[in-house]
């Protein structure tokens, strides 16, 4: 037999047994997200605050003069800077958001960038600039309009497409786990001020990719499993479902794993975001797929008829007491 | 199952080679071995994040095009009215709102006068550019319409990328791309730029030069806040620029009799022999270099003021009358900064302002970097999969690897063929893919043991597995293909870097995983029938 077996044959966890508090502590969860989001606010990096952000190294230095340049950065009076070692321990990374009254000034992120950078190489002989993003606030909020219809008509063609493939409740049920998703992924980013930006948003596309991916197959098993055993009741049929599709989950979640964790340790810096995000969303997708997805069919009504048409019924369970399918 | 006709199978991997093949220059590049010139060599393009240089989002003005025309309009109903025979008299002429309205004097004169202005609203094509309407009998009101104002932004836009263009160009940089995006927007992207000052200076510059005469009366420049002081019927008050060391001070020029700077012929940068500082030298068409010859000898000793882009940028006298049309521009240049407007004036004022209102660099050692790392911990993690997967499925394992590996192959010789370009959110799409792919093999490999517990014999159980496991990754594919399409409709930049290689990977990824796979796996059990799977 095979070297490796991950999941051993016929386990029976009752997945569903705990679909109720499960539930609960979710919806809690989704909620504080939320109310997270809106209290704390997103820590909007450039691309969708407006502003700019320098990268630099500074050559000759071990390591980067951080408190030195948050003085000297914020003695422009541009608010605050938010000054990060990024990469090297001699690279740092400057943001500093557009001023409110740089509003309608198109140009403004351009010339308050220059300032700091002649500030920043007037102090300091050894600084080299290695890149930096100035984006004014009229591109800002087109690229969060953009990004956020962008992912709603994602989602809702999604779930239509999953309503016409299996039945309307397992499109609400996508829907369901795919909100999830994103709103714990949000709330995550709010919690830790993590900078949001459009690379993150990139990296919570991918998440509801893969997490749908998980939510398909274990409806289609689902699927397959209320043809073939049509007097099971509903939450064992679940159990059985997601017990059958385990061993394939946890696979697929390993082997995803096991290749972002070098990108996560040994990528590029700028990449680390992106993969932190992906790398969250394995487990946060995995979760939803088993606990939100399925358990929500019960709720809604899924039962043993939805995918035969009402006349073929009777044909139909001939057909399987003959051992076809 | 284990049926797959030779041309099948010479088609199978004729499309898997073709597609690899196509990635060969990329990958050779990328380790840096120079690809042979005679072959072909598509390449994956490496977008700016990760190859490093600039990328600058330049913006027009959609009012001053709309200022602007409402300018040429009222000077054309003007100059036809009054070269009508007989002349048409007309007054209280006002441009505020945006419409040009005016009465004509004499009510009599009304038919002739909408005879005359007629043919100027309407334009050159098919769209008509300005309504208009008359109220009260003699009151002229003309508004832009919609598909005018369309047409003149534009015609402006269009303008101002070849403007941009030539501007570029004129400073050697290589390979630049300039695009238009919609209707007021132009994207310019230069590779491996990682000082943009230069660029920026010269795309921000209209480069509009103006000479005008400095008030007789008023020879010296005055404080700016006691600028409006100085306005007397025919000037105006022009501030100085930054930079030419008389910060907030202001002149007062005569507003017409000056000349224009588009009758430069050429413009370029040099050094005054007797200052040793830089200038910029310009040379006049006929007509302009015969209006400063006058200009010159008609005011020697008086200060004419060089204004570029409403700043006054010096103020010199006439010593002498100019004749030969050729001038020079002084005013506190760097040498840069001559250069620059050299290069600007040659190239023409842009038809419209435009703003930077995005720029992003990455320097690039930060850029090769990024790729160093990413390659090497890409590796790792191929590796690593590759044992996992060996490990668990064995045979099939080995399988389910080199359709992985044939699948990146095959996406970046698509990308490459299709000339798309590679970000960083493109490798977040990239990992997603191999993920999809992955998880197809894992899928079919979990069914065909799932299957063989049943009890079913190996071939109906390899024959099983596949059939089942395709349809939850057809299903998966197609909804992840969704929302890739969409995302590439409505997403910007970087959205747009993921969804593209997110749907040529699912492609190739059901097309490797699933197809080709069961393409092996169908030799191998004609040729051996085993009766027992490792799987």
């Amino acid at each position: 037999m095979r070297l490796l077996k991950l999941v051993p044959d016929n386990t029976n966890i009752k997945f569903l047994k705990w679909r109720a508090p499960f539930y609960i502590v979710s919806i809690l969860l989704i909620l504080a997200s939320w109310a997270l989001v809106f209290s704390e606010g997103l820590n909007y990096g450039v691309d969708f605050a407006g502003g700019l952000e320098i990268r630099a190294t500074f050559e000759q230095s071990e390591q980067a003069p951080i408190p030195e340049l948050r003085e000297q950065v914020g003695s422009l009076g541009y608010g605050s800077p938010v000054v990060q070692q990024f990469g090297a321990d001699n690279q740092v990374s400057i943001r500093v958001r557009l001023p409110a009254e740089a509003e309608g000034d198109n140009e403004a992120a351009q010339r308050i960038a220059n300032e700091i950078v002649a500030e920043i190489a007037a102090n300091h002989e050894d600084f080299r600039l290695d890149g930096n993003d100035n984006v004014s606030g009229k591109v800002s909020s087109e690229f969060r309009d953009t990004a956020l219809w962008a992912l709603i008509a994602a989602m809702a063609a999604i779930s239509l497409y999953i309503w016409i493939r299996f039945e309307w409740q397992f499109g609400v049920g996508a829907l369901f786990a795919l909100f999830h998703d994103v709103s714990l992924t949000l709330g995550m980013f709010a919690l830790f001020q993590l900078e949001f930006s459009l690379q993150i948003i990139a990296a919570i596309l991918a998440i509801i990719g893969y997490s749908l991916n998980d939510t398909i197959v274990v409806y289609d098993r689902i699927r397959e499993n209320l043809k073939k055993y049509r007097k099971m009741p509903l939450p064992e049929l679940l159990d059985l479902s997601v017990n059958e599709t385990l061993a394939r989950t946890v696979m697929t979640s390993l082997t995803l794993l096991v290749a972002l964790l070098p990108l996560l340790f040994f990528g590029p810096e700028s990449l680390f975001g992106l993969t932190a995000a992906i790398t969250l969303g394995i487990f946060v997708g995995t979760y939803s797929s088993v606990y939100m997805a399925a358990p929500i069919l019960i709720w809604l009504g899924v039962n043993s008829d939805s995918f035969v048409p009402q006349e073929g019924v009777a044909e139909k369970q001939e057909r399987i007491a003959r051992g076809e399918q | 199952m284990l049926e797959f006709p030779t041309w099948k199978k010479v088609w199978l991997w004729g499309v898997t080679l073709l597609a690899c093949l196509a990635a060969l220059p990329s990958i050779f590049n990328a380790a840096n071995i120079r690809w042979p010139d005679q072959l072909p060599d598509p390449t994956v393009n490496l977008g700016l994040d990760l190859a490093g240089g600039s990328h600058i989002l330049l913006e027009a003005d959609p009012a001053q095009v709309r200022a602007q025309r409402l300018e040429n309009l009222e000077g054309a109903v003007e100059s036809a009215l009054r070269s009508a025979d007989p002349r048409i008299e007309i007054g209280d002429v006002s441009t505020r709102g945006g419409q040009l309205s005016f009465l004509v004097e004499s009510a009599a004169d009304v038919d002739r006068a909408r005879e005359e202005i007629l043919p100027l609203i309407n334009g050159t094509g098919l769209t008509r550019e300005w309504d208009l309407q008359v109220m009260d009998e003699t009151r002229f009101v003309l508004s832009p319409t919609q598909a005018g104002l369309d047409l003149a932004i534009d015609n402006a836009m269009e303008a101002a990328t070849d403007v941009v263009r030539k501007r570029i160009d004129a400073l050697g940089t290589r390979e630049p791309t300039i695009i238009r995006q919609g209707s007021d927007r132009i994207v310019v992207q230069v590779p491996g730029l990682s000082d943009p000052e230069q660029l920026k200076q010269l795309l921000g510059q209209t480069a509009r030069l103006e000479f005008k005469l400095v008030d007789p009366q008023l020879q010296q420049a005055i404080p700016s806040e006691s600028a409006s002081t100085a306005i007397r019927a025919g000037t105006q008050v022009v501030p100085y620029a930054e930079g030419t060391g008389q910060e907030g001070f202001s002149m007062a020029v005569r507003r017409l009799g000056g000349i224009q700077g588009d009758s430069l012929v050429d413009a370029r940068a040099g050094v005054d022999p007797q200052t040793n500082e830089p200038v910029v030298n310009i040379q006049f068409d006929a007509q302009g270099g015969a209006r400063f010859a006058r200009l010159s000898s008609e005011n020697v000793d008086r200060r004419f003021a060089i204004i570029l882009d409403g700043e006054v940028i010096s103020a010199p006298s006439f010593n002498e009358p100019i004749y030969g049309g050729q001038a020079q521009i002084s005013g506190n240049f760097t040498t840069e900064s001559a250069y620059a407007l050299a290069i600007s004036l040659q190239s023409g004022a842009l038809p419209v302002d435009l703003a930077i209102v995005e720029e992003r660099t990455v320097g690039p050692d930060l850029g090769a970097d990024s790729i160093e790392k990413g390659m090497i911990a890409i590796l790792i993690g191929t590796l690593l999969v590759i044992a996992l997967m060996i490990a668990t499925y064995g045979r099939f394992g080995v399988y389910a690897t080199a359709a992985l590996v044939l699948n990146v192959g095959m996406i970046l010789g698509i990308m490459a063929v299709a000339n798309t370009t590679l970000t960083l959110p493109g490798i977040a799409g990239f990992v997603l893919t191999i993920g999809a792919a992955v998880d197809a093999n894992v899928l079919i490999n979990e069914r065909i043991a799932e299957e063989r517990k049943r009890g079913r014999r190996v071939v109906a159980a390899v024959e099983n597995g596949y059939k089942e496991a395709s349809r939850a990754i057809y299903d998966a594919n197609a909804t992840n293909f969704i929302a890739g399409v969409l995302l590439f409709l409505f997403g910007s930049g970087p959205i747009r870097g993921f969804a593209v290689v997110l749907i040529i990977g699912l492609f190739t990824s059901v097309f490797t995983a699933v197809v080709l796979t069961r393409m092996w796996v169908a030799d191998w059990l004609r040729k051996s029938r085993p009766t027992e799977l490792n799987i």
